[in-house]
């Protein structure tokens, strides 16, 4: 009896007892067993209950205050100048969405290369115990916290990399380059490894016909798994993606707290996370414009990166479906 | 032998493409992997000279010759360690409910789950704001204390604890339940004797992954007034407080240098906390896959 060190000694001996009595009634024991059940049951679906409130909770904290000041501001939301904290305010949303898209484009030209190498190094290059190795510190990339990205950004990057060989326009600090590389280690992990898990479970028999056939490991690698993986390579990028558009505290480090309508990445520019982050610092007192704006943003970010969230993770499921 | 013959047979622009794909993969990962030991030699080659004990028993202070970290890493951990109180208990209970007692998946149970795998993706910021809205101020209105960041860090790592959870769950082998069962176990036992004592390395695993990932995430708090100057040690759940990673924001954010070096002592502090956690997650993973292996 191997399961016998879970102590299943007390349940075997109470199933004899009730197979002994006279009565074909359940038992006190009996009853009190499926009472516990009854109970835990209740206490767990409760625990399922707050994953819902979290989310209610969300919808219904961010939707009231962007009402309200959508209605008060009308259409100076498609102004070019952002500066809502300022007198007179200014409601353009251009400058965060130009900024936040800059700096997530030169995070996935970071994320989406050096992830997608890594993945397919895991997947058909390395041997066991090179994966053994590798795999941890990739997690313990992924483990570095953003506060140290971004002092590394602004201490580094910015004043070695960006303000000596970028060659347009003049430093002054902060970058959304350097933002964006910072954010591309970021995310990268998480492209290596959704989109090994997606290469990895490409079947065997499918990279051995591509071999039987005198491809070479790169023509299997590039032309077999990754075409069949390709909805996990997808999948990764997609959620990546998603995470770099989130990320706060790397953008408001490196490439600075004003929201600069620019192309020129060697520009400080506020994103949409950063702003919040950066308005929240300041303490807005509930009720004011500035407390609303912080919800109008985040409403919009959280609309955008839930979009990509469930197109990502239900690309995942397809392919979980079709492999396993 | 035979591979031999089939080399030969090999173009050699097929060969050479292919032996420079495995150099351009070869060196990503060397450059991927070797860019953490940068990070960490840069912050060590910018504080080695201020790592000392005061770093870890001084409070924040404007003269750069009289800072320590103190108060940041007891504020870390009380708030970290309350999340983790309130997020392990529930996400660990909602896995098992998710795993073994919602039945078939149906349309209630699949809404859920999404719903949770999308909770796992929502920026850590948004549940700063939703912090602010409701625990902070608002119908709770607790203040920018331990409390109140507490609970808005668990709600950010119960997502990612939930879904670790199942995985975990989801690797004991069927026949255990259903050798529990066959003896007359109930439900309820059989899950509570068997099946969570046999998941709890994997559990244990990633729930330390969330909580460091609580220790190094400081977006959501930057909305409840942990950027604070604050001089003492949290004392209960309506202790003002600040946290590592925003301690670090801190300093990095002065304009004096002398400031620049501490913050990244402070980093090197906080990424040897973190790799610490990590490392233990890695070789408890380790050790329960040997486990189940044998």
């Amino acid at each position: 009896m191997e399961v016998g060190m879970y102590d299943l000694s007390q349940t075997v001996r109470t199933g004899s007892a009730t197979a002994e009595g006279v009565s074909l009634a359940p038992s006190a024991h009996l009853r009190r067993r499926n009472l516990v059940q009854k109970i835990a049951i209740n206490i767990m679906r409760a625990g399922t209950v707050v994953t819902v409130v979290i989310t209610a909770g969300i919808i219904f904290s961010l939707i009231p205050p962007t009402i309200q000041l959508l209605g008060e501001i009308g259409t100076q939301i498609f102004g070019t100048s952002w500066a809502p904290l300022f007198i007179p305010p200014e409601f353009g949303l251009l400058p965060l969405i130009t900024g936040t898209f800059v700096i997530v484009l030169i995070a996935m030209l970071v994320a989406i290369p050096f992830g997608l190498a890594a993945a397919l190094f895991l997947s058909d290059y390395a041997s066991y115990q090179t994966r053994r190795f590798v795999k941890p510190i990739l997690e313990i990339l992924a483990g570095i916290p953003t506060v140290v990205l971004g002092l590394f950004g602004l201490y580094f990057v910015n004043p070695k990399l960006v303000e000596k060989y970028w060659p347009i326009g003049e430093s002054v600090g902060y970058s959304a380059l350097g933002a964006g590389l910072m954010t591309g280690i970021l995310t990268l992990p998480i492209v290596a490894s959704v989109a090994d898990d997606a290469l990895s479970s490409v079947p065997r028999a499918m990279r051995e016909a591509g071999y039987a056939l005198g491809a070479t490991r790169r023509e299997v690698a590039t032309k077999v798994v990754f075409n069949a993986g390709i909805s996990g390579v997808v999948a990764a990028v997609i959620l990546a993606f998603a995470r770099a558009f989130g990320e706060t505290t790397v953008a408001l480090m490196v490439a600075g707290s004003y929201p600069k309508l620019s192309g020129n990445p060697g520009d400080p520019m506020q994103t949409m996370a950063s702003f919040i982050g950066f308005a929240g610092i300041g303490d807005q007192p509930t009720d004011s414009t500035g407390y609303r704006t912080i919800f109008l943003v985040g409403a919009l970010l959280f609309l955008i990166t839930l979009v990509f969230n469930l197109i990502g993770n239900r690309i995942i499921l397809r392919y979980r479906e079709v492999y396993e | 032998m035979s591979t031999l013959s089939l080399a030969s047979k090999l173009s050699p622009i097929r060969k050479l493409k292919d032996g420079s794909f495995r150099v351009f993969l070869t060196f990503s990962i060397v450059a991927t992997l070797s860019f953490i030991f940068f990070v960490v030699y840069t912050l060590w080659n910018d504080s080695y000279f201020l790592l000392n004990s005061d770093l870890l028993t001084k409070f924040p202070s404007n003269d750069p010759d009289d800072v320590g970290f103190q108060s940041a890493i007891f504020g870390s951990i009380w708030v970290v360690g309350v999340a983790a109180l309130i997020s392990l208990p529930i996400g660990i209970l909602t896995a098992l409910y998710l795993e073994e007692f919602a039945g078939k998946r149906n349309r209630l149970t699949s809404a859920i789950e999404t719903n949770i795998q999308n909770l796992a993706g929502v920026p850590a910021v948004v549940f700063g704001m939703i912090g602010l809205a409701f625990v902070a101020r608002g119908p709770l209105s607790w203040g920018f204390t331990v409390g109140s960041a507490a609970v808005v860090l668990a709600m950010m790592i119960l997502p990612v604890v939930i879904i670790v959870a199942r995985e975990a769950i989801r690797a004991v082998p069927p026949s255990y339940r259903d050798g529990a069962l066959a003896l007359g176990a109930t439900n309820w036992q059989a899950v509570y004797r068997l099946i969570l004592p046999s998941s709890i390395p994997g559990i244990a695993t990633g729930s330390i992954l969330a909580v460091s990932r609580a220790m190094g995430e400081s977006a959501p708090l930057l909305l409840l007034g942990a950027l604070s100057f604050v001089t003492f040690n949290p004392t209960g759940l309506d202790s003002q407080f600040t946290i590592m990673p925003l301690a670090i924001f801190k300093y990095a954010s002065d304009s004096r240098d002398e400031f620049h070096y501490i913050a990244s002592a402070g980093s090197l502090i906080l990424i040897v906390i973190l790799f610490t956690l990590n490392l233990i997650a890695i070789l408890l993973r380790d050790y329960a896959n040997r486990k189940s292996r044998v």
